[in-house]
């Protein structure tokens, strides 16, 4: 019964409302998870199917959302340009760092995107002239929406309401595309890499290659969800590409659990209405981060998503017997 | 088909293969047997492009192969399966063996097509032939190992190898299990013209299908010939069979 219902489409559908019954305050949130939610689901191509851990993502987010933000606000090229070229660079970069990276295993190749994202904030933070520097780049602007007016219904929004719809598309047919990558035979090799690296060299598959493929895959629409991410924050900064977007990435991927597709979307939701909830109670935010964590990996090794498919199963066993 | 020119491989100061060569022909069935240690699963690390030999040559067809990467020597046609299970543990049987058939066909550079519609019917008729259709939905890693072992065998002989390498196909398998694997890789052999080359401690399985038997003692071809010369050997019953007896 319960795996009859299209889960995913009614979560599009009510999210496509956010605007219309919410305040300006949870579509500011649900932009926010969007985002992050296409960011995390990025990196878990890497962790969950690959099984590669990249402790540097933020590096290809942020090379995205100043790709995108340069493109639009340094040289007033359209979105429709910014937003392709933002993954396409992540992407590119990530072909260059990942080469060095899958040369590695386990915690040497985590260490080296490590470094590589290292110097992509180091670079962000320094460059003056054409990344802003320490100030980063304020007020990107948004894309012409006009067109939206054309639109029955949509005329009236918000900018950031207009916005908020935009970006629930575009991660919408970003996420579609990574689910079609996942379950493709490209996906299944990256599976069989995961399961065991060395028998798959076995099977005729050039690891390394593959290994190599599925980072700058991952790199792309991690640069698609800095772009975004950019536009919605109003500004693009060096901390994008810092180590500890890296971590908050991999927390919510690990937080959703990492052994389903949705998992790390869950996570990237989950997080971030905790962080908006806690923080208004209290100053302890990672205190409760922390604790959350410890909880989940001794409780719940498979994560939020792993907890409830696995509770699930148990329901349906007793339905049937 | 396959030939070995003087193959050594040191591990610091210890020669755990240490100058051996041989030619296969083509469709011949050749069994490698020695002692623990005597460096067979070695050798056939040496041939498969696992690791890297320290001196020697080998060549498939005519052609140099030495320290090509696995993948490679896969794709020229060389199967192999490994003495301890090495499969893909949190796949379902069915998968391991259609992902052994995509990487094959060189499918895995598609983003576009649903891996799972690909290659039923060649799957099936493999997971059938190897007698472990009933057990196509369950984690591979969770079987036993008899049923590991066949599973194993079924990844090696989806890549369509020409030259099957087969270390201890039937280790940790009961007499029972042991016959009916043996009877099985004799018949696909036979089906599929393949040339085998293949370790095993059970004397009476090798002296059944092979025709030809190399004897490893210590990293060196101590014997290698037919079963009856091998069998005949002096040397060979010292050093081995002797041992059992
Ligand atoms: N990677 C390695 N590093 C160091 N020594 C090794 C390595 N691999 C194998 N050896 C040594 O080489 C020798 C031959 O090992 P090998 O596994 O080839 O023997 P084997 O004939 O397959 O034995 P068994 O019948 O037990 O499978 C052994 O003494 C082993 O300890
Ligand atoms: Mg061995």
């Amino acid at each position: 019964m319960i795996n009859r219902i299209p889960w995913v489409l009614v979560i599009f559908l009510v999210a496509l409302w956010v605007p219309w019954y919410g305040s300006r305050f949870y579509t500011f949130l649900a932009t926010d998870i969007a985002i992050l939610a296409l960011f995390a689901l990025s990196l878990n191509l890497l962790l969950g199917y690959t099984g590669l851990v990249s402790f540097g993502h933020a590096a290809y987010f942020g090379i995205g959302a100043y790709t995108s933000a340069i493109l639009m606000k340094t040289h007033g090229m359209p979105f429709a340009v910014s937003f392709p070229a933002a993954g396409l660079m992540a992407a590119a970069f990530a072909l260059v760092f990942g080469y060095f990276c899958v040369r590695l295993t386990k915690i040497y190749f985590a260490m080296l995107t490590l470094a590589f994202a290292q110097i992509v904030w180091a670079i962000c933070f320094k460059w003056n002239d054409v990344t802003g520097g320490e100030q980063g780049m304020p007020n990107v602007p948004y894309p012409d929406m006009s067109w939206m007016a054309a639109i029955p219904g949509l005329g009236g929004l918000r900018l950031g309401d207009q916005f908020y719809l935009l970006v629930l598309v575009l991660v919408a047919l970003a996420v579609a595309a990574l689910r079609r990558i996942v379950s493709s035979p490209f996906g299944r090799m990256l599976t069989v890499i995961r399961e065991n690296p060395e028998r798959a060299e076995f099977i005729g598959i050039n690891v390394r290659r593959y290994q190599l493929a599925a980072f700058a895959v991952a790199g792309f629409f991690a640069g698609l969800a800095g772009a975004l991410f950019g536009i919605f924050n109003r500004g693009v900064f060096p901390d994008f590409a810092y180590w500890t977007k890296s971590a908050e990435v991999l927390i919510m991927t690990i937080l959703g659990g990492m052994g389903h597709f949705w998992g790390p979307a869950v996570g990237a939701m989950v997080l971030t209405l905790l962080n908006q909830q806690i923080t208004s109670y209290t100053e302890y935010w990672p205190l409760i981060l922390g604790s959350i964590l410890v909880i989940l990996l001794f409780g719940f090794p498979g994560g939020i998503v792993g907890a409830l498919v696995a509770a699930g199963r148990r329901l349906t066993r007793r339905g049937n017997a | 088909m396959l030939e070995l020119r003087d193959l050594h491989k040191r591990f610091g100061g210890f020669s755990a293969v240490a100058g051996v060569s041989f030619e296969l022909p083509r469709g011949s069935i050749m069994a490698i047997i020695g002692p623990n240690g005597a460096g067979k699963s070695t050798l056939f690390n040496l041939i498969t492009g696992h690791i890297p030999p320290s001196a020697g040559q080998v060549l498939l067809a005519g052609r140099d192969i030495t320290g090509a990467p696995p993948y490679e020597i896969c794709r020229l046609g060389v199967g192999r399966s490994f003495q301890r299970t090495n499969i893909f543990p949190h796949l379902s049987v069915f998968e391991c063996i259609q992902a052994a058939l995509i990487a094959h066909h060189r499918m895995g550079r598609n983003f576009w097509r649903r891996s799972e519609t690909l290659y039923r019917a060649e799957t099936e008729a493999l997971l059938h032939s190897l007698g472990i259709a009933d057990k196509a939905d369950s984690p591979a890693g969770a079987l036993s190992h008899g049923n590991q072992k066949q599973i194993e065998l079924g990844i090696a002989l989806a890549s369509d190898p020409d030259i099957l390498l087969l270390d201890e196909p039937t280790a940790g398998m009961s007499a029972a299990e042991t016959h009916e694997t043996i009877d099985l890789i004799a018949r696909i052999a036979r089906e599929r013209g393949l040339t085998l080359l293949f370790t095993e401690h059970d004397m009476e399985v090798v002296f059944s299908i092979a025709q030809s038997i190399g004897v490893l003692h210590q990293g060196r071809l101590i014997a290698l010939g037919a079963p009856e010369v091998v069998r005949a050997d002096t040397e060979v019953r010292r050093v081995y069979l002797g041992e059992r007896e």
